[in-house]
Protein backbone atom coordinates (compact mmCIF):
# COMPACT_ATOMS: atom_id res chain seq x y z
CA UNK A 1 0.00 0.00 0.00
CA UNK A 2 2.50 2.73 0.83
CA UNK A 3 4.12 1.58 -2.45
CA UNK A 4 1.50 2.40 -3.99
CA UNK A 5 1.06 5.88 -2.55
CA UNK A 6 4.41 6.63 -3.29
CA UNK A 7 4.04 6.05 -7.09
CA UNK A 8 0.69 7.64 -7.03
CA UNK A 9 2.70 10.71 -5.70
CA UNK A 10 5.56 10.38 -7.97
CA UNK A 11 3.19 10.97 -10.93
CA UNK A 12 1.69 14.24 -9.46
CA UNK A 13 3.89 16.68 -11.24
CA UNK A 14 5.28 15.01 -14.73
CA UNK A 15 7.76 16.58 -17.20
CA UNK A 16 5.40 16.83 -20.68
CA UNK A 17 6.37 16.02 -24.04
CA UNK A 18 3.69 17.13 -26.59
CA UNK A 19 5.70 16.50 -29.44
CA UNK A 20 4.77 18.18 -32.92
CA UNK A 21 1.59 15.95 -34.05
CA UNK A 22 -0.24 17.28 -30.41
CA UNK A 23 0.85 20.89 -31.78
CA UNK A 24 -0.71 20.65 -34.79
CA UNK A 25 -3.46 18.02 -36.55
CA UNK A 26 -3.47 16.24 -32.87
CA UNK A 27 -4.88 19.56 -31.39
CA UNK A 28 -7.76 17.81 -29.73
CA UNK A 29 -5.65 15.72 -28.07
CA UNK A 30 -3.26 18.61 -26.34
CA UNK A 31 -6.03 20.70 -24.93
CA UNK A 32 -8.00 17.68 -23.69
CA UNK A 33 -4.75 16.07 -21.90
CA UNK A 34 -4.05 19.48 -20.58
CA UNK A 35 -7.57 20.19 -19.45
CA UNK A 36 -7.70 16.95 -17.66
CA UNK A 37 -4.95 17.52 -15.85
CA UNK A 38 -5.97 20.76 -14.44
CA UNK A 39 -9.18 19.18 -13.32
CA UNK A 40 -7.70 15.99 -11.59
CA UNK A 41 -4.90 18.59 -10.20
CA UNK A 42 -2.05 16.96 -11.89
CA UNK A 43 0.79 19.50 -13.34
CA UNK A 44 2.27 18.97 -16.66
CA UNK A 45 5.58 20.93 -16.44
CA UNK A 46 6.51 21.46 -20.94
CA UNK A 47 9.75 19.63 -21.68
CA UNK A 48 11.74 23.31 -22.61
CA UNK A 49 12.82 23.79 -26.15
CA UNK A 50 11.95 20.24 -27.43
CA UNK A 51 12.28 18.93 -30.77
CA UNK A 52 10.64 16.27 -32.71
CA UNK A 53 11.95 12.56 -31.24
CA UNK A 54 12.29 11.43 -34.96
CA UNK A 55 8.39 9.78 -35.19
CA UNK A 56 8.04 6.98 -38.22
CA UNK A 57 10.21 8.53 -40.40
CA UNK A 58 13.86 9.60 -39.30
CA UNK A 59 14.58 5.97 -38.65
CA UNK A 60 13.97 5.23 -42.08
CA UNK A 61 16.53 7.27 -43.11
CA UNK A 62 19.00 6.79 -40.12
CA UNK A 63 17.61 4.36 -36.79
CA UNK A 64 20.58 5.92 -35.17
CA UNK A 65 19.59 9.53 -35.87
CA UNK A 66 16.39 8.55 -34.44
CA UNK A 67 17.83 7.84 -31.24
CA UNK A 68 19.60 11.46 -30.77
CA UNK A 69 16.50 13.24 -31.58
CA UNK A 70 14.65 11.35 -29.36
CA UNK A 71 17.69 11.36 -26.57
CA UNK A 72 17.67 14.99 -26.73
CA UNK A 73 14.41 15.38 -25.32
CA UNK A 74 15.05 13.22 -22.30
CA UNK A 75 18.49 15.40 -21.97
CA UNK A 76 16.01 18.68 -21.64
CA UNK A 77 13.84 16.88 -19.41
CA UNK A 78 16.49 15.74 -17.21
CA UNK A 79 18.81 18.41 -17.39
CA UNK A 80 17.09 21.59 -17.94
CA UNK A 81 13.66 20.91 -16.30
CA UNK A 82 15.17 18.78 -13.70
CA UNK A 83 12.48 15.48 -14.07
CA UNK A 84 12.42 11.93 -13.50
CA UNK A 85 9.45 11.45 -15.48
CA UNK A 86 8.53 12.59 -18.89
CA UNK A 87 4.96 11.97 -20.07
CA UNK A 88 4.63 11.72 -23.99
CA UNK A 89 0.77 10.97 -24.89
CA UNK A 90 1.55 10.51 -28.31
CA UNK A 91 2.38 6.94 -29.64
CA UNK A 92 4.94 7.67 -32.05
CA UNK A 93 6.71 10.21 -29.14
CA UNK A 94 6.21 7.66 -26.36
CA UNK A 95 7.45 4.63 -28.43
CA UNK A 96 10.60 6.77 -29.57
CA UNK A 97 11.63 7.48 -26.08
CA UNK A 98 11.19 4.07 -25.22
CA UNK A 99 13.34 2.52 -27.90
CA UNK A 100 15.88 5.11 -27.17
CA UNK A 101 15.92 4.36 -23.79
CA UNK A 102 16.51 0.62 -24.45
CA UNK A 103 18.99 1.09 -27.44
CA UNK A 104 21.31 3.53 -25.05
CA UNK A 105 20.89 0.69 -22.11
CA UNK A 106 22.24 -2.12 -24.66
CA UNK A 107 23.88 -0.87 -27.85
CA UNK A 108 27.07 0.55 -27.41
CA UNK A 109 26.77 2.27 -31.02
CA UNK A 110 24.18 3.86 -29.64
CA UNK A 111 25.62 5.39 -27.25
CA UNK A 112 28.33 6.63 -28.86
CA UNK A 113 26.46 8.40 -32.18
CA UNK A 114 24.03 10.08 -29.03
CA UNK A 115 27.27 11.12 -27.27
CA UNK A 116 28.68 12.52 -30.45
CA UNK A 117 25.68 14.47 -31.78
CA UNK A 118 25.43 15.77 -28.10
CA UNK A 119 28.96 16.71 -27.83
CA UNK A 120 28.77 18.63 -30.81
CA UNK A 121 25.37 20.20 -30.34
CA UNK A 122 26.39 21.36 -27.11
CA UNK A 123 24.46 19.64 -24.66
CA UNK A 124 24.81 17.09 -22.37
CA UNK A 125 24.35 13.61 -23.52
CA UNK A 126 21.21 11.48 -21.95
CA UNK A 127 22.39 8.12 -20.18
CA UNK A 128 19.76 5.08 -19.98
CA UNK A 129 17.90 5.08 -16.71
CA UNK A 130 18.02 9.10 -15.95
CA UNK A 131 14.40 9.46 -16.70
CA UNK A 132 11.57 7.23 -16.49
CA UNK A 133 9.02 7.63 -19.99
CA UNK A 134 5.45 7.09 -19.56
CA UNK A 135 2.44 7.47 -21.57
CA UNK A 136 -0.62 9.19 -20.97
CA UNK A 137 -2.39 5.94 -20.20
CA UNK A 138 -0.04 5.15 -17.07
CA UNK A 139 0.06 8.57 -16.36
CA UNK A 140 -3.93 9.02 -15.12
CA UNK A 141 -4.00 4.83 -14.61
CA UNK A 142 -1.17 5.58 -12.24
CA UNK A 143 -1.77 9.10 -10.20
CA UNK A 144 -5.78 8.50 -10.25
CA UNK A 145 -6.41 5.19 -10.66
CA UNK A 146 -9.60 3.89 -11.35
CA UNK A 147 -11.10 4.12 -8.03
CA UNK A 148 -10.56 7.90 -7.82
CA UNK A 149 -11.68 8.01 -11.90
CA UNK A 150 -15.38 6.17 -10.24
CA UNK A 151 -15.21 8.37 -7.64
CA UNK A 152 -14.92 11.82 -9.75
CA UNK A 153 -17.32 10.51 -12.45
CA UNK A 154 -20.03 9.16 -10.83
CA UNK A 155 -20.45 6.71 -13.82
CA UNK A 156 -21.03 9.68 -16.62
CA UNK A 157 -20.12 7.82 -19.62
CA UNK A 158 -23.33 5.23 -18.62
CA UNK A 159 -24.84 4.54 -22.09
CA UNK A 160 -21.37 4.65 -23.99
CA UNK A 161 -20.24 1.87 -26.36
CA UNK A 162 -17.19 2.33 -26.44
CA UNK A 163 -14.33 0.65 -28.41
CA UNK A 164 -10.72 1.23 -27.53
CA UNK A 165 -8.09 1.31 -29.88
CA UNK A 166 -4.47 1.28 -28.91
CA UNK A 167 -2.87 0.86 -31.87
CA UNK A 168 0.68 -0.26 -32.75
CA UNK A 169 3.39 1.77 -31.47
CA UNK A 170 2.02 1.95 -27.79
CA UNK A 171 2.82 -2.32 -27.45
CA UNK A 172 5.15 -3.45 -30.24
CA UNK A 173 8.17 -4.78 -30.11
CA UNK A 174 7.64 -5.91 -26.81
CA UNK A 175 11.29 -5.68 -25.56
CA UNK A 176 11.17 -2.42 -25.43
CA UNK A 177 8.50 -1.95 -22.56
CA UNK A 178 10.21 -4.22 -19.85
CA UNK A 179 7.80 -2.87 -17.46
CA UNK A 180 4.59 -4.27 -20.04
CA UNK A 181 3.31 -8.17 -19.42
CA UNK A 182 4.52 -8.22 -15.64
CA UNK A 183 1.38 -10.61 -14.80
CA UNK A 184 -1.76 -8.68 -12.52
CA UNK A 185 -1.70 -4.74 -12.52
CA UNK A 186 0.83 -4.61 -15.61
CA UNK A 187 -0.43 -3.97 -18.81
CA UNK A 188 -0.67 -6.12 -21.40
CA UNK A 189 1.22 -6.37 -24.99
CA UNK A 190 -1.36 -8.65 -26.77
CA UNK A 191 -4.53 -7.62 -24.97
CA UNK A 192 -3.54 -4.07 -23.77
CA UNK A 193 -6.58 -2.92 -21.01
CA UNK A 194 -5.29 0.41 -19.23
CA UNK A 195 -7.69 2.62 -21.72
CA UNK A 196 -10.68 0.15 -21.33
CA UNK A 197 -10.51 0.14 -16.90
CA UNK A 198 -9.94 3.95 -16.94
CA UNK A 199 -13.38 4.43 -19.34
CA UNK A 200 -14.91 1.57 -17.67
CA UNK A 201 -14.58 3.49 -14.16
CA UNK A 202 -15.90 6.35 -15.98
CA UNK A 203 -19.17 4.37 -16.74
CA UNK A 204 -18.64 3.56 -20.22
CA UNK A 205 -19.63 0.06 -21.51
CA UNK A 206 -16.52 -1.23 -23.50
CA UNK A 207 -17.39 -3.44 -26.45
CA UNK A 208 -15.26 -6.88 -27.56
CA UNK A 209 -13.07 -5.28 -30.23
CA UNK A 210 -10.64 -7.50 -31.66
CA UNK A 211 -8.98 -5.06 -33.67
CA UNK A 212 -7.53 -3.27 -30.17
CA UNK A 213 -3.92 -3.30 -31.97
CA UNK A 214 -4.56 -3.81 -35.18
CA UNK A 215 -2.67 -1.51 -37.63
CA UNK A 216 -4.51 1.76 -39.11
CA UNK A 217 -1.67 2.25 -41.81
CA UNK A 218 -0.41 5.08 -40.27
CA UNK A 219 2.82 5.07 -41.72
CA UNK A 220 1.96 5.18 -45.37
CA UNK A 221 -1.50 7.38 -44.21
CA UNK A 222 -0.46 9.45 -47.73
CA UNK A 223 2.18 7.71 -49.45
CA UNK A 224 0.08 4.25 -49.92
CA UNK A 225 -3.26 5.49 -49.23
CA UNK A 226 -5.18 2.47 -50.46
CA UNK A 227 -3.80 0.35 -48.27
CA UNK A 228 -4.31 2.71 -45.09
CA UNK A 229 -8.27 3.08 -46.08
CA UNK A 230 -8.19 -0.76 -46.46
CA UNK A 231 -6.84 -0.95 -42.90
CA UNK A 232 -8.82 1.91 -41.34
CA UNK A 233 -12.02 0.76 -42.84
CA UNK A 234 -12.10 -2.82 -41.36
CA UNK A 235 -11.35 -0.65 -38.35
CA UNK A 236 -14.18 1.24 -38.54
CA UNK A 237 -16.38 -1.58 -39.71
CA UNK A 238 -15.34 -3.98 -36.84
CA UNK A 239 -15.83 -1.31 -34.22
CA UNK A 240 -19.37 -0.92 -35.40
CA UNK A 241 -20.32 -4.47 -35.98
CA UNK A 242 -19.20 -5.03 -32.22
CA UNK A 243 -21.46 -2.22 -31.19
CA UNK A 244 -19.67 0.52 -30.69
CA UNK A 245 -20.90 4.48 -30.34
CA UNK A 246 -17.73 5.94 -30.55
CA UNK A 247 -14.03 4.52 -31.23
CA UNK A 248 -11.77 6.40 -28.17
CA UNK A 249 -7.86 6.66 -29.15
CA UNK A 250 -4.93 7.52 -27.36
CA UNK A 251 -2.39 8.27 -30.39
CA UNK A 252 -2.59 11.70 -32.92
CA UNK A 253 -1.50 9.58 -36.03
CA UNK A 254 -3.98 6.67 -35.46
CA UNK A 255 -6.88 9.37 -34.68
CA UNK A 256 -6.23 11.57 -37.67
CA UNK A 257 -6.00 8.42 -39.91
CA UNK A 258 -9.30 6.90 -38.58
CA UNK A 259 -10.72 10.62 -39.45
CA UNK A 260 -9.36 10.72 -42.75
CA UNK A 261 -9.71 7.32 -43.70
CA UNK A 262 -13.12 7.50 -43.17
CA UNK A 263 -13.67 10.04 -44.87
CA UNK A 264 -11.42 8.39 -47.99
CA UNK A 265 -13.31 5.43 -47.43
CA UNK A 266 -16.67 7.16 -48.47
CA UNK A 267 -15.46 9.16 -51.12
CA UNK A 268 -13.56 6.53 -52.74
CA UNK A 269 -14.95 3.05 -51.99
CA UNK A 270 -18.62 4.21 -51.46
CA UNK A 271 -18.04 2.35 -47.59
CA UNK A 272 -19.94 4.86 -45.38
CA UNK A 273 -19.23 4.11 -41.98
CA UNK A 274 -20.62 6.56 -39.21
CA UNK A 275 -18.98 5.15 -35.57
CA UNK A 276 -17.44 8.69 -34.15
CA UNK A 277 -13.37 8.59 -33.30
CA UNK A 278 -12.80 10.30 -30.26
CA UNK A 279 -9.52 10.62 -27.89
CA UNK A 280 -9.91 8.75 -24.55
CA UNK A 281 -8.93 12.27 -22.92
CA UNK A 282 -11.87 13.84 -24.76
CA UNK A 283 -13.85 11.42 -23.06
CA UNK A 284 -12.58 11.33 -19.22
CA UNK A 285 -13.08 14.66 -19.76
CA UNK A 286 -16.63 14.52 -20.71
CA UNK A 287 -16.60 12.42 -17.59
CA UNK A 288 -15.04 15.07 -15.83
CA UNK A 289 -17.71 17.63 -16.32
CA UNK A 290 -15.70 19.61 -18.72
CA UNK A 291 -17.39 21.09 -21.18
CA UNK A 292 -17.16 19.71 -25.06
CA UNK A 293 -15.30 22.90 -26.43
CA UNK A 294 -12.85 22.73 -23.85
CA UNK A 295 -11.86 19.28 -24.57
CA UNK A 296 -11.57 20.10 -28.60
CA UNK A 297 -14.38 17.82 -29.30
CA UNK A 298 -16.04 20.21 -32.19
CA UNK A 299 -12.78 19.94 -34.17
CA UNK A 300 -12.74 16.54 -34.59
CA UNK A 301 -13.60 15.09 -38.27
CA UNK A 302 -15.94 12.64 -37.49
CA UNK A 303 -18.53 15.21 -35.68
CA UNK A 304 -18.19 13.48 -32.75
CA UNK A 305 -20.16 16.50 -31.01
CA UNK A 306 -23.24 15.29 -32.68
CA UNK A 307 -22.81 11.98 -30.60
CA UNK A 308 -22.05 14.19 -27.19
CA UNK A 309 -25.78 15.74 -27.71
CA UNK A 310 -27.18 12.66 -28.50
CA UNK A 311 -25.73 10.95 -25.69
CA UNK A 312 -26.40 13.94 -23.35
CA UNK A 313 -22.96 13.86 -22.51
CA UNK A 314 -22.66 17.75 -22.01
CA UNK B 1 5.46 -27.32 -52.25
CA UNK B 2 8.06 -25.23 -51.10
CA UNK B 3 7.48 -21.11 -51.80
CA UNK B 4 10.84 -20.98 -53.15
CA UNK B 5 9.89 -23.62 -54.86
CA UNK B 6 6.78 -22.14 -56.74
CA UNK B 7 8.61 -19.90 -59.29
CA UNK B 8 9.23 -23.19 -61.29
CA UNK B 9 5.80 -23.62 -61.66
CA UNK B 10 5.08 -19.64 -63.22
CA UNK B 11 3.23 -20.06 -66.52
CA UNK B 12 6.37 -19.12 -68.47
CA UNK B 13 8.64 -22.15 -67.22
CA UNK B 14 5.64 -24.41 -67.97
CA UNK B 15 5.32 -26.62 -71.37
CA UNK B 16 2.17 -28.06 -72.78
CA UNK B 17 2.21 -29.67 -76.01
CA UNK B 18 -0.94 -30.04 -78.22
CA UNK B 19 0.35 -33.02 -80.27
CA UNK B 20 3.60 -34.69 -78.73
CA UNK B 21 5.08 -38.10 -78.90
CA UNK B 22 8.75 -39.38 -77.84
CA UNK B 23 9.57 -42.79 -77.97
CA UNK B 24 6.25 -43.79 -79.19
CA UNK B 25 4.78 -42.42 -75.79
CA UNK B 26 2.36 -39.54 -76.36
CA UNK B 27 2.65 -36.60 -74.06
CA UNK B 28 0.05 -34.22 -75.40
CA UNK B 29 -2.41 -31.90 -73.67
CA UNK B 30 -2.59 -30.64 -70.12
CA UNK B 31 -1.92 -34.00 -68.57
CA UNK B 32 1.74 -34.29 -69.70
CA UNK B 33 3.03 -30.76 -68.66
CA UNK B 34 6.44 -30.56 -68.56
CA UNK B 35 8.39 -28.02 -66.59
CA UNK B 36 11.55 -26.41 -68.10
CA UNK B 37 14.37 -27.02 -65.98
CA UNK B 38 16.08 -24.19 -64.74
CA UNK B 39 19.93 -24.45 -63.54
CA UNK B 40 20.63 -21.08 -61.66
CA UNK B 41 23.70 -19.65 -62.70
CA UNK B 42 22.92 -16.00 -61.57
CA UNK B 43 23.21 -16.13 -57.82
CA UNK B 44 24.49 -12.36 -56.19
CA UNK B 45 26.78 -13.96 -53.45
CA UNK B 46 27.22 -10.72 -52.24
CA UNK B 47 23.35 -9.85 -51.82
CA UNK B 48 22.99 -10.67 -48.01
CA UNK B 49 25.95 -8.71 -47.10
CA UNK B 50 24.83 -5.25 -48.25
CA UNK B 51 21.31 -5.49 -47.18
CA UNK B 52 22.93 -6.58 -43.70
CA UNK B 53 25.60 -3.30 -44.41
CA UNK B 54 22.27 -1.27 -44.26
CA UNK B 55 20.27 -0.18 -41.23
CA UNK B 56 17.60 -2.45 -39.89
CA UNK B 57 19.10 -5.22 -41.93
CA UNK B 58 21.98 -5.98 -39.59
CA UNK B 59 20.06 -9.58 -38.20
CA UNK B 60 19.18 -10.74 -41.42
CA UNK B 61 21.42 -13.75 -40.83
CA UNK B 62 19.60 -15.09 -37.72
CA UNK B 63 16.44 -16.07 -39.99
CA UNK B 64 15.50 -20.15 -39.44
CA UNK B 65 12.62 -19.55 -42.36
CA UNK B 66 9.47 -20.51 -39.37
CA UNK B 67 7.53 -17.70 -41.38
CA UNK B 68 6.62 -15.95 -38.24
CA UNK B 69 7.02 -12.55 -39.78
CA UNK B 70 4.28 -13.06 -42.74
CA UNK B 71 1.75 -14.99 -41.05
CA UNK B 72 1.77 -11.75 -38.40
CA UNK B 73 2.28 -9.21 -41.48
CA UNK B 74 -0.35 -6.45 -41.60
CA UNK B 75 0.14 -6.41 -45.39
CA UNK B 76 0.65 -9.62 -46.44
CA UNK B 77 -3.66 -10.39 -45.22
CA UNK B 78 -4.28 -7.84 -47.90
CA UNK B 79 -1.57 -8.32 -50.52
CA UNK B 80 -0.56 -12.09 -50.79
CA UNK B 81 2.21 -11.17 -52.21
CA UNK B 82 3.61 -9.67 -49.40
CA UNK B 83 6.08 -12.28 -48.15
CA UNK B 84 8.92 -10.86 -45.71
CA UNK B 85 10.10 -14.48 -44.90
CA UNK B 86 10.33 -15.42 -49.03
CA UNK B 87 12.33 -12.57 -49.40
CA UNK B 88 14.35 -13.01 -46.46
CA UNK B 89 15.16 -16.43 -48.00
CA UNK B 90 15.90 -15.07 -51.26
CA UNK B 91 18.20 -12.57 -50.26
CA UNK B 92 20.43 -15.05 -47.98
CA UNK B 93 20.43 -17.32 -51.32
CA UNK B 94 21.72 -14.77 -53.42
CA UNK B 95 18.69 -15.09 -55.91
CA UNK B 96 18.51 -11.08 -56.73
CA UNK B 97 16.34 -11.63 -60.03
CA UNK B 98 14.24 -13.71 -57.95
CA UNK B 99 13.88 -10.77 -55.66
CA UNK B 100 13.48 -8.12 -58.36
CA UNK B 101 9.94 -9.73 -59.30
CA UNK B 102 8.85 -8.11 -56.11
CA UNK B 103 10.91 -4.84 -56.48
CA UNK B 104 7.84 -2.60 -56.38
CA UNK B 105 5.88 -3.68 -53.38
CA UNK B 106 8.76 -4.00 -50.73
CA UNK B 107 8.15 0.08 -49.74
CA UNK B 108 4.71 -1.25 -48.65
CA UNK B 109 5.52 -2.38 -45.46
CA UNK B 110 3.76 -0.26 -42.82
CA UNK B 111 6.01 -0.57 -39.75
CA UNK B 112 3.50 -2.30 -37.35
CA UNK B 113 6.01 -4.17 -35.76
CA UNK B 114 4.17 -7.28 -35.50
CA UNK B 115 6.99 -9.08 -37.42
CA UNK B 116 9.34 -7.70 -34.91
CA UNK B 117 7.11 -8.89 -32.17
CA UNK B 118 6.35 -12.52 -33.30
CA UNK B 119 10.12 -13.39 -34.75
CA UNK B 120 11.43 -15.54 -32.17
CA UNK B 121 15.30 -15.10 -33.81
CA UNK B 122 15.72 -11.38 -32.96
CA UNK B 123 15.62 -10.88 -36.99
CA UNK B 124 13.70 -7.48 -37.00
CA UNK B 125 12.02 -8.68 -40.14
CA UNK B 126 10.67 -4.79 -40.21
CA UNK B 127 13.87 -3.26 -41.10
CA UNK B 128 15.15 -6.06 -43.48
CA UNK B 129 12.13 -4.77 -45.24
CA UNK B 130 13.35 -1.06 -44.92
CA UNK B 131 17.28 -2.08 -45.30
CA UNK B 132 15.67 -4.03 -49.01
CA UNK B 133 13.92 -1.31 -49.96
CA UNK B 134 17.14 1.52 -49.54
CA UNK B 135 19.30 -1.02 -51.33
CA UNK B 136 16.68 -1.20 -54.29
CA UNK B 137 16.50 2.22 -54.81
CA UNK B 138 20.50 2.56 -54.17
CA UNK B 139 21.21 0.53 -56.91
CA UNK B 140 19.11 1.77 -59.05
CA UNK B 141 16.14 -0.88 -59.69
CA UNK B 142 13.45 1.26 -58.41
CA UNK B 143 12.79 5.01 -57.93
CA UNK B 144 12.31 6.54 -54.88
CA UNK B 145 8.96 5.25 -53.45
CA UNK B 146 6.36 7.64 -51.82
CA UNK B 147 6.92 6.45 -48.62
CA UNK B 148 10.48 6.92 -49.05
CA UNK B 149 10.09 10.74 -50.52
CA UNK B 150 7.78 11.34 -47.45
CA UNK B 151 10.30 10.02 -45.32
CA UNK B 152 12.94 12.18 -46.56
CA UNK B 153 10.73 15.52 -46.47
CA UNK B 154 10.04 14.84 -43.26
CA UNK B 155 13.85 14.24 -41.47
CA UNK B 156 14.77 17.69 -43.63
CA UNK B 157 12.49 19.49 -42.00
CA UNK B 158 13.72 17.82 -38.63
CA UNK B 159 17.13 18.63 -39.60
CA UNK B 160 16.21 21.84 -40.53
CA UNK B 161 14.41 23.26 -37.96
CA UNK B 162 14.13 20.80 -35.13
CA UNK B 163 10.25 20.59 -35.14
CA UNK B 164 7.76 19.37 -38.19
CA UNK B 165 4.46 21.23 -39.40
CA UNK B 166 1.81 19.15 -40.40
CA UNK B 167 0.72 21.25 -43.33
CA UNK B 168 4.31 21.74 -44.63
CA UNK B 169 4.98 18.20 -44.07
CA UNK B 170 1.73 17.77 -46.14
CA UNK B 171 2.35 19.99 -49.24
CA UNK B 172 6.29 19.00 -49.37
CA UNK B 173 5.36 15.25 -49.79
CA UNK B 174 2.46 16.00 -52.69
CA UNK B 175 5.12 18.68 -54.69
CA UNK B 176 7.93 15.63 -54.56
CA UNK B 177 5.46 13.19 -55.66
CA UNK B 178 3.91 15.73 -58.14
CA UNK B 179 -0.17 14.67 -56.74
CA UNK B 180 -2.25 17.57 -57.33
CA UNK B 181 -3.14 19.10 -53.25
CA UNK B 182 -6.77 19.05 -54.23
CA UNK B 183 -8.50 15.58 -54.18
CA UNK B 184 -12.00 15.26 -53.18
CA UNK B 185 -11.11 13.39 -49.85
CA UNK B 186 -9.21 16.01 -48.62
CA UNK B 187 -10.88 18.95 -49.75
CA UNK B 188 -13.97 17.23 -47.60
CA UNK B 189 -11.67 16.87 -44.46
CA UNK B 190 -10.48 20.93 -44.87
CA UNK B 191 -13.98 21.58 -45.16
CA UNK B 192 -15.13 19.71 -42.13
CA UNK B 193 -12.34 21.50 -40.19
CA UNK B 194 -12.97 24.91 -41.12
CA UNK B 195 -16.82 24.82 -40.77
CA UNK B 196 -16.18 24.59 -36.71
CA UNK B 197 -12.52 25.95 -37.05
CA UNK B 198 -11.87 27.41 -33.24
CA UNK B 199 -10.64 30.68 -33.43
CA UNK B 200 -7.67 30.29 -31.66
CA UNK B 201 -6.53 26.91 -33.41
CA UNK B 202 -7.12 28.75 -36.65
CA UNK B 203 -4.94 31.93 -35.80
CA UNK B 204 -2.31 29.09 -34.29
CA UNK B 205 -2.18 27.04 -37.45
CA UNK B 206 -1.71 30.08 -39.75
CA UNK B 207 0.69 31.44 -37.34
CA UNK B 208 3.20 28.42 -37.14
CA UNK B 209 2.58 28.29 -41.37
CA UNK B 210 4.43 31.61 -41.38
CA UNK B 211 6.25 31.49 -38.95
CA UNK B 212 7.16 27.97 -39.04
CA UNK B 213 7.53 25.67 -35.59
CA UNK B 214 11.43 25.15 -34.51
CA UNK B 215 13.54 24.44 -31.87
CA UNK B 216 15.48 27.33 -30.54
CA UNK B 217 19.70 26.89 -30.82
CA UNK B 218 19.34 24.39 -32.96
CA UNK B 219 21.89 25.58 -35.68
CA UNK B 220 25.08 23.36 -34.37
CA UNK B 221 22.87 20.16 -33.88
CA UNK B 222 21.94 20.68 -37.25
CA UNK B 223 25.46 20.86 -38.22
CA UNK B 224 26.71 18.02 -36.57
CA UNK B 225 23.32 15.54 -37.48
CA UNK B 226 24.24 16.93 -41.17
CA UNK B 227 27.89 15.97 -40.77
CA UNK B 228 26.63 12.17 -39.56
CA UNK B 229 24.06 11.81 -42.06
CA UNK B 230 26.64 12.65 -44.76
CA UNK B 231 28.87 10.05 -42.93
CA UNK B 232 26.48 7.38 -43.16
CA UNK B 233 25.37 7.61 -46.21
CA UNK B 234 29.09 7.36 -47.76
CA UNK B 235 29.84 4.04 -45.65
CA UNK B 236 26.37 2.55 -47.11
CA UNK B 237 27.56 3.62 -50.74
CA UNK B 238 30.62 1.98 -49.53
CA UNK B 239 29.47 -1.46 -48.47
CA UNK B 240 27.45 -1.41 -51.56
CA UNK B 241 29.81 -0.87 -54.02
CA UNK B 242 28.70 2.12 -55.81
CA UNK B 243 30.65 4.44 -56.99
CA UNK B 244 31.27 7.93 -55.75
CA UNK B 245 28.57 9.88 -57.07
CA UNK B 246 28.48 13.80 -58.10
CA UNK B 247 29.87 15.81 -54.93
CA UNK B 248 26.44 16.54 -52.91
CA UNK B 249 26.73 20.49 -51.85
CA UNK B 250 26.46 20.35 -48.04
CA UNK B 251 22.04 22.02 -47.40
CA UNK B 252 22.63 25.59 -47.83
CA UNK B 253 19.36 26.89 -46.81
CA UNK B 254 16.39 25.29 -44.86
CA UNK B 255 14.82 23.87 -48.17
CA UNK B 256 17.74 22.08 -49.72
CA UNK B 257 17.62 18.47 -49.64
CA UNK B 258 20.30 16.61 -46.91
CA UNK B 259 19.79 13.56 -48.00
CA UNK B 260 21.18 11.92 -51.61
CA UNK B 261 18.77 12.56 -54.42
CA UNK B 262 18.15 9.73 -56.64
CA UNK B 263 17.72 9.19 -59.91
CA UNK B 264 14.10 9.56 -60.09
CA UNK B 265 13.94 13.01 -58.64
Amino acid sequence: MSEKANKTKKYDTVGYYPGCALEGSGNGYDVSTRAVAKELGLRLKDVQNWNCCGAMEVKNVDPKLQTYLSARVLSNAVHLDRMNVVMAPCNGCYHNLKKAEYDLKHDAQSREVVGELSRKAGHKAYEAGQAETIHALDWIKEAIGEEGLRERTKGKLAGLKVANYYGCMYVRPRHIFPEKDQGPGSESTSKPHFMDDLLAAAGAENVEFPLKTACCGGAHTLSDSDTSTRLVLNILQAAEAAGADVIATECPTCHTGLEMHQVRAEKRFGKKTSVKIMYFTQLLGLALGIGPRRLGIHTNISESMDLVIDKCLT
Amino acid sequence: MPIHEKSLIRPENLRTHEKLTIDGVDVSGHWSTFIESRVITDYNEALEAEIAALPGGENIHRCWQCGSCTNSCTVNAIEPRFNPRYWIYLIRMGLESELLRDKDIIWQCVSCHKCTYACPRDVVPEGVMKATAHWLEMKGHTATSPSMHFDREFTEQVVARGRIEDVEVLRGFFKRTRQPLMQDWLVEIAWRIAKRLPVKWGLKSAFSLLRKPRTRGWAKARRAIEDYIHAQEEEHEKALHIGKPQSRPRAANENAPVSRPSAAE
